[in-house]
C-alpha cells in the first residue's frame, strides 16, 4: 500500500499551528500536510492533543499560533460550517446521526433536496433516496434508505456518516475513532469504506486508539505527543512497537 | 484487504421489513387507533345513544376543543421539549380577543356608528373588528411563544421551568386585565363570531372542519418540508442537528410560536362556544392536551409523534368521557381512567419494542 499521489500539492498543510488555552499549551510547533487520496492515521495518547488539532482544523477553534492552507490557499475558520464549506468534513465517534430519522433523511440533514410547487418547496424525497442509495453503492454497504438508522448495526451507521462527507464532495475527511465499539465484521467493513473514500481522492484523517486498524488502511502515521508532533512516517518504515514506544513516550521523536 | 461486499446494493442477508411491521402498523399511534376503534364498537352495544347523529356531533365538538391545542403541542413535543403554559395561553388569548372586540364596537370608536334609532352599534366593515381583534388575540400569542422561545433556545433554560413560569405569568396578566371578572364577546361581529366558532357547516361543527385542515396542514409540513425534517432531527439528536449545520435556534423558537399560536386559537374559539372568556378557563387543560399526545403516541423524550396521534389522543379521551357519561357511570372516574390509559399506552408500546 504504497502513497501513489505523494508528490503532488497537499490538500491540507499545517505551519507553526500552536493553541494555547490560558497558560496551558495544548499545541505547540505542528507542521503537517495531507495528500489527496492519502490516508493519514493519527495517533497518540489521550491529552496529547490530537482532538485539539482536529478541533482546529474543523473550524472549533482557532489556532493561537501558525497556519492552515486547504488546496493551496490560506484559510481561517470561525465556525465548522466555514471549514464545511471549503470541504473538510469530520465523522464524529458518536456519529452525530439522528436515529428516528431514516438513512436517506440522515444523508441529507440540512440540505435536503427540494421540488417547487408554486410558492412552497417541499422534500423531494425520492430523489434523496436515489441519490443516498448511489452512495451506499460507491461504499459497498447494505443500506437502504429508507431504514430508520435506530434499526442498524454500526458498520452501517459508519456508512451514512461517510456518505454524508460523500455528498457535499469533501476533499478531507477526518473520522474520530471510527473502529471503538463496533464488531469485527462491522471493523472490517468501515475500514473498507475507508478504502472507497482513498479510491477517490478523497484524504482520509484517521484518529484512532486501535494500532491494527491504523497498521491496515493508513499511508503514513502521525503520533502525538504532549502537544508535540513526535513522528510523520510511511506505515511501511515503522511498526506498531515503535509506534507504542512513540505515544507511550518509551521513544522522544523519530 | 479483502472488500467485505463486492456487490453494492443486493441485499441478501436481510429481509425487507414486513408492511405490517412498519409505518403507522408498528407505533403507538396504530395501537391506540385500534383500542379506539374497538372501544367504539363496544360503546355501540352499550349504548344506543352512542352512535346518534347529536352524540357524534357533540363528540366531534369536544374533541375539537382540545385537538388544535394538541397539534401545536406536538410539535414541541417532538423536538424533546414541553409547552405548560398552553392552558393559560388559551385564556389569555381569547380573553384579549373578547377584550379588543368589545372596545372596538364602543360607540365613538371609529369602526362603528350608531344606527337611525339612535341605540344600535352598526359595524362600519362589517367583519374587521372580528378579524382585528382575532389577529390581536394571536398577536398576545405570538409574543408569548416567542418568549418561551427565546428563553429556552436563545437562554438555554428548560423547557419545563421556563413554561411553568410563563403558565403562571399568562394567567397573572389574564387576571390583571380583566381584573378577575373574565371578559364577554361582542359588538355588531359577535354574531359572526358565534357562527364561526360554535356553528356548524352542514352538520359538521367548525372547530373540527378547522382541526382537519390544520391537521393536514401539519402533516405536510412535518413530513414533506425541511422545517418540519429539522423539527424531527432536533428531537433525535439536538447535537447531531446542530453539527450538520441545522439552525436549532430558530427551529426551536418556531415550534414554541405554532404551539401558542395554536393554543391562543384553541381558546379564541373556546371562548366563542363558551359566549365568553373567563379568568378561570381552560384551567390545567395544559395537562389534557399533553396527555392527548402523549396517548397518541408523541414521545416525550422527542423525535416521534404526529397530527394522526394527536387527533387520536384527543378522540380516545373525549369517547371514554362520553362513554362513561352515557354509560352511567360516576363521572368522576374518568380522570382516573385517563390515567390508566395513559400508562397503558406508553406500556403497551414499551413491551412492543422490547419484542421486537
Amino acid at each position: 500500500m504504497t502513497n501513489i499521489q505523494g508528490d503532488g500539492s497537499p490538500v491540507l498543510e499545517l505551519t507553526g499551528i500552536g493553541k494555547e488555552f490560558g497558560a496551558i499549551r495544548a499545541l505547540h510547533g505542528v507542521n503537517m500536510h495531507v495528500h489527496p487520496g492519502e490516508v493519514v492515521g493519527l495517533m497518540g495518547d489521550n491529552g496529547a492533543g490530537k482532538s485539539t488539532l482536529v478541533k482546529i482544523i474543523a473550524g472549533n477553534f482557532r489556532p493561537t499560533h501558525g497556519e492552515i492552507r486547504f488546496d493551496g490557499n490560506a484559510v481561517h475558520f470561525s465556525r465548522p460550517v466555514d471549514a464545511r464549506g471549503v470541504g473538510i468534513e469530520v465523522v464524529y465517534q458518536d456519529l452525530a446521526l439522528a436515529d428516528n430519522l431514516t438513512a436517506a433523511a440522515n444523508v441529507f440533514l440540512g440540505r435536503e433536496l427540494k421540488r417547487k410547487f408554486g410558492p412552497v418547496a417541499l422534500l423531494d424525497h425520492k430523489a434523496m433516496a436515489a441519490r443516498a442509495l448511489e452512495l451506499f453503492g460507491e461504499l459497498r454497504s447494505e443500506t437502504r434508505p429508507y431504514d430508520l438508522v435506530k434499526q442498524m448495526s454500526g458498520g452501517q451507521r459508519q456508512a451514512v456518516a461517510i456518505a454524508r462527507t460523500r455528498l457535499s464532495n469533501a476533499k478531507l475527511v477526518m473520522m474520530d475513532e471510527p473502529t471503538a465499539a463496533i464488531s469485527v465484521r462491522q471493523v472490517e467493513q468501515v475500514l473498507g469504506l475507508i478504502h472507497r473514500l482513498k479510491e477517490q481522492g478523497v484524504a482520509v484523517m484517521l484518529i484512532s486508539h486501535r494500532m491494527p486498524d491504523v497498521f491496515a488502511v493508513c499511508d503514513r502515521v502521525i503520533v502525538m505527543r504532549r502537544g508535540e508532533k513526535r513522528a510523520d512516517k510511511p506505515i511501511h518504515e515503522t511498526s506498531p512497537e515503535e509506534v507504542t514506544a512513540l505515544i507511550t513516550g518509551a521513544k522522544e521523536a523519530a | 484487504m479483502a472488500m467485505p461486499l463486492e456487490s453494492p446494493v443486493t441485499f441478501s442477508n436481510v429481509g425487507k421489513t414486513k408492511w405490517w411491521q412498519r409505518g403507522i402498523f408498528a407505533s403507538q399511534t396504530g395501537y391506540v387507533l385500534l383500542a379506539l376503534i374497538v372501544l367504539m364498537i363496544v360503546m355501540r352495544f352499550a349504548s344506543p345513544y352512542f352512535f346518534t347523529e347529536g352524540n357524534m356531533q357533540n363528540v366531534a365538538k369536544n374533541f375539537s376543543f382540545i385537538a388544535i391545542a394538541t397539534l401545536g403541542i406536538t410539535f414541541v413535543i417532538i423536538t424533546g421539549g414541553i409547552d405548560l403554559s398552553v392552558g393559560s395561553m388559551m385564556c389569555f388569548s381569547a380573553m384579549i380577543t373578547s377584550m379588543v372586540m368589545v372596545e372596538l364596537s364602543a360607540p365613538g370608536s371609529s369602526f362603528v356608528h350608531l344606527a337611525a334609532d339612535g341605540k344600535t352599534v352598526v359595524a362600519n366593515v362589517p367583519g374587521l373588528i372580528l378579524l382585528i381583534s382575532v389577529l390581536a388575540g394571536l398577536f398576545v400569542a405570538f409574543i408569548v411563544g416567542l418568549f418561551n422561545g427565546f428563553c429556552i433556545a436563545v437562554l438555554g433554560l428548560s423547557p419545563f421551568v421556563t413554561t411553568l413560569g410563563m403558565l403562571s405569568i399568562v394567567r397573572g396578566l389574564a387576571y390583571v386585565v380583566s381584573n378577575g371578572r373574565g371578559s364577554f364577546p361582542g359588538g355588531p361581529d359577535a354574531e359572526t363570531f358565534y357562527a364561526l366558532t360554535s356553528g356548524d357547516v352542514l352538520g359538521v361543527p367548525a372547530p373540527f372542519i378547522y382541526l382537519v385542515i390544520l391537521a393536514v396542514l401539519m402533516a405536510v409540513v412535518l413530513h414533506h418540508t425541511s422545517f418540519g425534517r429539522h423539527v424531527f432531527a432536533l428531537g433525535g439528536n439536538e447535537k447531531a442537528a446542530e453539527l450538520t449545520g441545522i439552525p436549532v435556534a430558530r427551529v426551536k423558537i418556531e415550534v414554541y410560536v405554532i404551539c401558542a399560536l395554536a393554543a391562543g386559537l384553541q381558546g379564541i374559539i373556546i371562548s366563542g362556544w363558551l359566549g365568553s372568556a373567563p379568568a378561570n378557563m381552560a384551567t390545567s387543560y395544559e395537562l389534557n392536551v399533553i396527555a392527548a399526545a402523549v396517548i397518541g403516541g408523541a414521545n416525550l423524550a422527542g423525535g416521534l409523534g404526529g397530527p394522526l396521534g394527536a387527533i387520536v389522543g384527543c378522540v380516545l379521551l373525549e369517547v371514554i368521557r362520553n362513554g362513561l357519561v352515557l354509560a352511567q357511570v360516576n363521572s368522576y372516574w374518568q380522570q382516573t381512567l385517563v390515567g390508566v390509559i395513559i400508562i397503558l399506552a406508553v406500556l403497551v408500546d414499551r413491551i412492543r419494542s422490547r419484542m421486537t
